[in-house]
């Protein structure tokens, strides 16, 4: 058995850890580019979502490499995501791909038949309590993972030079990968935002002031994963703007595998009460975090948020006609980015560009007349 | 101190027209161009500075600014000073203009956008997404087929006694829905002025969704030489909508203003600008393009090329052909002061 599954920004790097641990022989997809979006449109319906298209593509690039079987988490309610282990399964087979196919999932609420799926990926060597361990270890490691982006979220609009921060990342990551031990584990942030901290010298982006910060709300996998949503993040730092997100991969794990029982590095727990005035109800997928998310920035006092909304995502669909309201009431300017595969990538360079010049100059304060059209931006 | 001879250069590239803007020191537009880009953005930028330089002898460009969806192409051959997106460069010119506009609809060659102003500041902005229904080439496309000039579209327009509904949601439906009425035997007049208010209901149902849209209203870009669309637009909104002089050319004197204000807020006494000179028009640039095989990104990098010599590459996520093009454009800046002496 060689299993593999589907890339979301850094987790494979949570992932690999996990089976490895547990010696499991593990596929890693090259990671997700154009190759990988061609070989997944020409399986995929056409109107079928994003993500489901990137997936198909890691599979088929995992194949390549031996792999034969998939695991990717399932889920319920309004969203297709639920959906797309059985439907990837069909779609595979029909396209004369053998794969076995497991949804880390409780079959009709059977923790029983979830456990059995679990004992059939870890075989008979590992005991129970071993799988724990594992379980902990790789759950502390998307923890971890997560601080790592953030203090990178943090550097981009302060260095000079935009590739500056990206090595600094690049190392970060590669440390992240080799941790074995807890210790080894807490000691890359430290690491991190020491090598920040000593690269400041020539860092000098923003000038010293204070850089712009605006907040990311929308569909989890566009968010997490840069291909999809073509480097906003990188392209929002480089532009001088210090991003935050609604959702970091430990606090989707934490709620959406372990249940709740887990609270991970940014927890989702508290959109759902700050989105209450707004939207009472889940929609599916991220929709109530995303209206929650954009009610906690608008209150933090951020200067924008960006809404990634991928193609045809009813929960964000729906979140998206609410957050008119929330600017409105807040008076924070909020844009909405709708990606999918023909999105390209000078218009939305535009749109980052007009969004930070209109959230510099309101910053900027009201200048007098005249003096209004002082340039923009760096 | 006022300078004579002394100018400040916009440029706007965009995908149906390329326009350049020369302001003068009292911040009038001395000469604005309006050339059509034809595919070939160099070429064109380069004729403009050559018809610029003509009428312009003795010009003394004191700062450059680029905008539009070529706008770093254009920065990289002109020596730009700013380098800015569209919606700024038109909102900048449109309130240079109308210091109290709230409003601009802005329809060009291939995008149409709206942009918000509230106390001279921009509060909002839109752009159209999956959809060019309404934008400059598409009436440009029917103006064809019914061969008629497109400057005729809009006078033409204006004449409807009553003008047809057209199916406006889609451009190729608009079009055999046009075709439908003509065969009907709707006059012409009725069906161009039906077209108008169909690509108006489609553009504010678009771009303008969920935008508040109050007056003075400025309608700028190529279409609004249409005066079929003004009034159209003027009937759907009921307000007034007013069309600036320079409407073709906003984005081009936006930059220019930008430029103006990036120097002369140095005080003059800063570096300078580092336009590259007219007689940029006398040398040869070419364009290539490569796949980069460094990673999995396989990005599509560009290059651009000055007598033979590379000038600027860009198009890599990692940046490590772009980080090269400081270091280029030196090169070239030497090789030129050579010739020179």
């Amino acid at each position: 058995m060689k299993v593999t599954f589907p890339h979301m920004g850094n987790a494979w790097i949570v992932i690999q850890a996990l089976f490895e641990a547990l010696d499991v022989e593990v596929v890693v997809p090259p990671p997700s580019g154009k190759g990988t979006l061609n070989l997944g449109t020409k399986l995929a319906p056409e109107s079928a979502c994003l993500p489901l298209k990137i997936n198909l593509g890691n599979y088929i690039e995992a194949a390549a490499k031996g792999a034969d079987t998939i695991v990717i988490t399932g889920g319920s309610g309004p969203c297709r995501f639920g959906f797309y282990g059985e439907s990837e399964r069909q779609i595979l087979a029909d396209a004369g791909y053998d794969f076995e196919v497991v949804i880390l999932e409780p079959p009709g609420g059977s923790l029983w038949g979830l456990a059995r799926r679990i004992r059939y990926l870890a075989g008979s060597r590992n005991s129970w309590a071993r799988i724990v361990r594992a379980v902990r270890f790789a759950y502390e490691k998307s923890v971890v993972l997560d601080q790592v982006e953030d203090l990178i979220h943090q550097a981009r609009p302060r260095f000079s030079d935009a590739a500056g921060a990206e090595k600094l990342y690049a190392i970060a990551r590669q440390h992240l990968i080799e941790s074995a031990s807890y210790e080894s584990l807490h000691r890359v942030p430290v690491r991190l935002a020491q090598n920040i901290r000593d690269s400041q010298g020539d860092a000098n982006g923003s000038g010293g002031k204070e850089p712009l910060r605006i907040g990311i709300v929308g569909e989890i996998y566009t968010i997490l994963e840069p291909f999809a949503s073509l480097d906003v993040e990188q392209q929002l730092g480089a532009l001088g703007a210090e991003v935050d997100r609604s959702i970091y991969l430990s606090g989707w794990v934490g709620q959406h595998i372990f249940r709740g029982l887990a609270q991970g590095y940014r927890p989702l727990r508290v959109y759902s009460r700050l989105a209450k005035p707004y939207l009472e109800h889940m929609v599916g997928g991220h929709g109530l975090e995303t209206v929650g998310a954009a009610v906690s920035f608008a209150r933090r006092g951020f200067d924008g948020i960006l809404q990634l909304l991928p193609l045809g995502c009813m929960p964000e669909i729906v979140a998206a006609g609410i957050l008119p309201r929330i600017q409105a009431d807040f008076s924070i300017p909020i844009m909405t980015l709708t990606l999918d595969e023909h999105t390209g990538r000078a218009g939305l360079q535009t749109r980052l560009e007009a969004f930070v010049d209109l959230l510099e100059r309101r910053k900027s304060g009201r200048l007098k007349r005249g003096s209004v059209l002082s340039v923009a931006g760096k | 101190m006022l300078r004579e001879n002394n100018y400040y250069l916009g440029v706007d590239v965009g995908s149906v027209s390329t326009n350049l803007v020369l302001l003068d020191e009292r911040e009038q537009a001395a000469k604005t161009l309006y050339l059509r880009t034809m595919g070939r953005p160099m070429q064109t930028i380069q004729e403009g500075l050559r018809m610029l330089r003509s009428e312009f002898p003795q010009a003394h460009i004191a700062g450059v600014g680029t905008t539009g969806s070529a706008r770093q192409l254009a920065a990289t051959l002109l020596g730009a000073d700013v380098v800015k997106n569209e919606i700024t460069a038109h909102a900048v010119a449109a309130s240079r203009l109308h210091p109290g506009v709230q409003t601009i609809l802005e329809i060009g060659g291939q995008d149409s956008k709206i942009i918000c102003l509230r106390d001279g500041v921009v509060v909002d902005f839109a752009m159209n997404t999956v959809c060019a229904a309404g934008t400059g080439s598409f009436l440009d496309q029917q103006a064809a087929r019914l061969g008629i000039p497109i400057e005729e579209f809009g006078p033409t327009a204006v004449r409807a006694e009553h003008p047809v509904r057209i199916a406006g949601r889609c451009s190729v439906f608009a079009e055999s829905d046009m075709i439908h009425k003509q065969q009907l035997g709707h006059s012409l007049p009725d069906i161009l002025a039906g077209l108008c208010q169909a690509m108006v209901r489609n553009y504010l149902n678009n771009v303008g969704k969920n935008k508040e849209i109050i007056s003075p209203i400025l309608f700028q870009g190529g279409v609004a030489a249409n005066p079929g669309i003004r009034r159209a637009f003027e009937q759907e909104l009921g307000q007034e909508v007013i069309v600036p002089e320079h409407f073709a050319v906003m984005g081009a004197l936006g930059a220019a203003y930008l430029a103006q204000e990036k120097l002369t807020s140095q005080g003059g006494s800063g570096a300078g600008s580092r336009f590259r000179g007219l007689q940029l028009a006398e040398t040869t640039f070419q364009a290539g393009s490569f796949e980069c095989s460094g990673c999995a990104n396989r990005c599509e990098v560009v290059e651009i090329f000055q007598d033979g010599q590379i000038l600027a590459r860009w198009g890599d996520r990692c940046g490590k052909w772009s980080a090269e093009n400081q270091a280029a454009a030196h090169c070239a800046r030497a090789a030129e002061q050579t010739i020179r002496a």
